[in-house]
């Protein structure tokens, strides 16, 4: 009887062992489950990082979107970083060339990498981009200041019921991660 | 070497009790010493949690900077959470597993003693740890109990001691959670059929199960914290790839199961005191098993109602916020059950009995504060303001902590074999349940005017309603120590009054525990018992 209970007990500790260690993988899974369902779904304005091609639409001239620029900085970053324009009203189906000003406060050289946002998230895959300083990292000398294009089409497949269209950039301080690297 | 065989065949053959001296607490495998220490270091760490919230409600006392700088102020709101979650009242109820689970089910001892003793130890080992953190420079955390990134990654010296801390307790509740589960399957005596378990007992083996599935994912995500910080990895890092919101869906996919491991044995202790002193059978035994299972399970599915203002599409919002209006269901199930037990019951009000009222009404105003915030438009409203730490404080002190005074009172003649002093338990229970309303019930209305939570300084059109919780919290805090001083003058049999073996009246008929002596002896149906009680069906 005794002999029984203990390897009852056994068998079930294990069990639950292998359940504990497949909960703290499924805690890791729920990272890439996380981005493919973003993917998906676009939620979380999350795009592509990667350039389209420049292929031609027929421009839809029956509506008019605006388009807003926005620029932040993380924490600290010892940047200067603003859009030149601040807003545009275009047609779905033109490309536009909106300029970025960026400028390194420091003495020292900086590895920076900007991270786009664009709201409404749903509204994130028609807003596609040919050339963007985001695409890589950029490096800025001492006090060196950089102006940069960003090159997008506005889809004429958005939906009627996006007016506005937010592309926000945050430029993150990377010099030491880089460094590491 | 004979000698030796011989005092071993002595061990083997007599029932022996417990060591001599101090050691007897550090070496023990007996589930009632464990219980024991996991009780008072529960009691301990209340009150030290207990002192950093008085530091909080001290500092909020008035408009302005009065005693502590800012960055103190926030380590103690992320501390004193953390401390009552993970060092008062999660370990005070595996302590009641670990006494009552036993004698409850008929059973001699834990499944696995030793690990049992391993557990404790981890846990006060983990506390340590994160306390330890209060002395570092930079301090403790400081970025709340959920330690969100990016803030929590500006932490000190302290992150990973505050990461490991959170391991260490991850790993010691999952110990626990496995031996409660391995007791209730393999360890139960003949008679008692699943369905026959008291409550307490069911409650607590759909905890084990929510930690066990919950606390490793936990686990999971402070190390991925840890990786961000130390090794480059970019799982919350936007620069890197990474996504702050990800933490957040991974934390509440822990979090919300965990605030029900608070309260799912709540509801088993309320069951099982309100049919004793209602004199009554509980009603609905089986709809109580099966909405506390419900619970549980819901509980895994509507997390992101933590985050609805994270700019999640419409219709995530609409799931989580139907979803979470789900769970009032089987909540209420309990609470009418509860209710029905007392109706046209034989009542009297001993102090356990009080709390346990009180618990019922004051849970469901906690309850009906969730009601209000799972509403997603008006969420809005009240997220990251005083109405959400009015909302989870009614359901955590006088729902969890009221239940687990009531859960003292009602054991400790058990425990001790002597009657706690009814009188000043009952002054107890009044003060503390004026002090309790008038310490969190204002800050409803702090919440509704906007007043965000995690603050040190406010504007001064909050001041009035700040005073007014701040005397409460003092009054509620300093009434503690009567508590302190009844379990301690009841252990010492202060009261002369000898406690019978049911202690109350016909409480025989609702739990094995009460066939036994009192106190108990030191080992327990070695033989199982064999007929078991079914008044609580």
């Amino acid at each position: 009887m005794k002999e029984n209970i203990t390897q009852k007990n056994t068998k079930l500790v294990v069990t639950l062992v292998f359940v504990v260690l497949g909960m703290f993988g499924f805690g890791y899974a729920l990272v890439p489950l996380y981005d493919v369902l973003c993917d998906i779904t676009g939620l979380n304005g999350k795009v592509e990082g990667a350039a389209v091609k420049e292929i031609s639409y027929e421009v839809d001239k029956s509506r008019e979107i605006t388009v807003e620029f926005m620029s932040a900085l993380n924490e600290s970053t010892p940047m200067v970083f603003r859009p030149e324009t601040k807003k545009l009203k275009i047609h779905p189906g033109e490309y536009h060339t909106v300029n970025f000003y960026a400028e390194n406060k420091t003495d020292k050289v900086m590895v920076a990498r900007a991270i786009p946002s664009i709201s409404p998230g749903p509204a994130a895959e028609y807003l596609q981009k040919i050339e963007c300083f985001c695409f890589s990292e950029q490096t800025f000398k001492a006090h060196e200041g950089k102006t940069m294009p960003v090159r997008f089409v506005v889809n004429p497949e958005l939906p009627e019921k996006y007016k506005t269209i937010t592309l926000a950039y945050t430029f993150f301080d990377n010099t030491e991660s880089s460094v590491k690297k | 070497m004979s000698a030796v065989v011989a005092e071993h065949e002595h061990d083997d053959h007599h029932d022996h009790g417990p060591q001599k001296g101090l050691l007897r607490w550090v070496i023990t495998t007996n589930h009632k010493d464990i219980g024991t220490l996991y009780l008072m270091f529960a009691l301990a760490m209340f009150f030290v949690g207990g002192a950093m919230a008085m530091v909080i409600r001290a500092e909020l006392f008035e408009p302005g900077m009065q005693f502590v700088n800012p960055q103190f102020f926030n380590s103690m709101t992320t501390m004193h959470a953390l401390v009552m979650v993970f060092g008062a009242v999660m370990p005070a109820f595996v302590g009641l597993a670990n006494w009552m689970i036993p004698m409850m089910i008929g059973a001699p001892d834990m499944a696995l003693p030793r690990m049992n003793n391993m557990s404790f130890w981890m846990l006060v080992a983990g506390v340590l740890l994160l306390a330890s953190t209060l002395f570092m420079e930079g301090g403790a955390p400081a970025a709340g109990w959920t330690l969100y990134p990016p803030l929590v990654l500006q932490t000190g010296t302290a992150l990973p001691f505050a990461i490991f801390s959170v391991h260490l307790l991850g790993i010691s509740s999952i110990m626990g959670a496995i031996n409660i589960i391995a007791t209730i399957f393999n360890m139960r005596a003949p008679a008692m059929t699943l369905m026959k378990m008291p409550l307490f007992v069911w409650t607590w083996l759909i905890t084990a199960f929510l930690l066990i599935a919950i606390m490793p994912v936990f686990a999971g995500a402070v190390t991925m914290l840890l990786t961000d910080r130390f090794f480059d990895t970019s799982f919350f890092d936007a620069a890197g790839g990474g996504d702050p919101v990800l933490y957040q869906h991974i934390f509440w996919f822990f979090g919300h199961p965990e605030v029900y491991v608070m309260i799912l044995p709540t509801f088993g202790v309320a069951s099982t005191i309100i049919p004793v002193f209602a004199r009554k059978p509980l009603f609905g035994y089986s709809s109580m098993v099966y909405a506390t299972a419900s619970i549980a399970f819901l509980s895994f599915i509507v997390w992101a109602h933590h985050m609805f203002t994270v700019g999640m599409p419409v219709a995530g919002e609409l799931y989580f916020m139907y979803a979470t209006m789900l769970i009032a269901i089987p909540t209420g199930v309990k609470v009418f059950n509860w209710t029905a037990t007392m109706w046209k019951g034989s009542m009297t009000f001993e102090t356990p009995m009080l709390f346990s009222i009180a618990f019922v009404v004051l849970f469901t105003m906690g309850g009906f504060t969730g009601l209000m915030m799972s509403i997603a438009p008006s969420d809005f409203q009240y997220h990251d303001t005083y109405f959400i730490v009015a909302h989870f404080h009614y359901t955590l002190v006088p729902a969890s902590v009221f239940i687990l005074m009531a859960a003292g009172y009602y054991w400790l003649p058990k425990w001790t074999g002597y009657m706690y002093n009814e009188r000043i338990g009952r002054l107890h229970f009044w003060i503390s349940v004026v002090s309790v309303n008038v310490l969190f019930f204002p800050q409803h209305f702090l919440g509704l005017a906007g007043m965000p939570r995690r603050i040190p300084d406010y504007a001064v059109q909050f001041a009035d309603w700040n005073m007014i919780s701040s005397i409460g919290g003092f009054i509620f805090g300093i009434s503690q120590l009567l508590f302190l001083w009844i379990v301690i003058d009841t252990i010492k049999g202060g009261t002369g009054i000898k406690a019978t073996d049911e202690v109350w009246e016909d409480a025989h008929k609702h739990g094995l525990e009460w066939t036994l002596p009192s106190p108990p002896p030191y080992h327990t149906f070695t033989t199982p018992p064999a007929t078991v009680p079914t008044e609580h069906i």
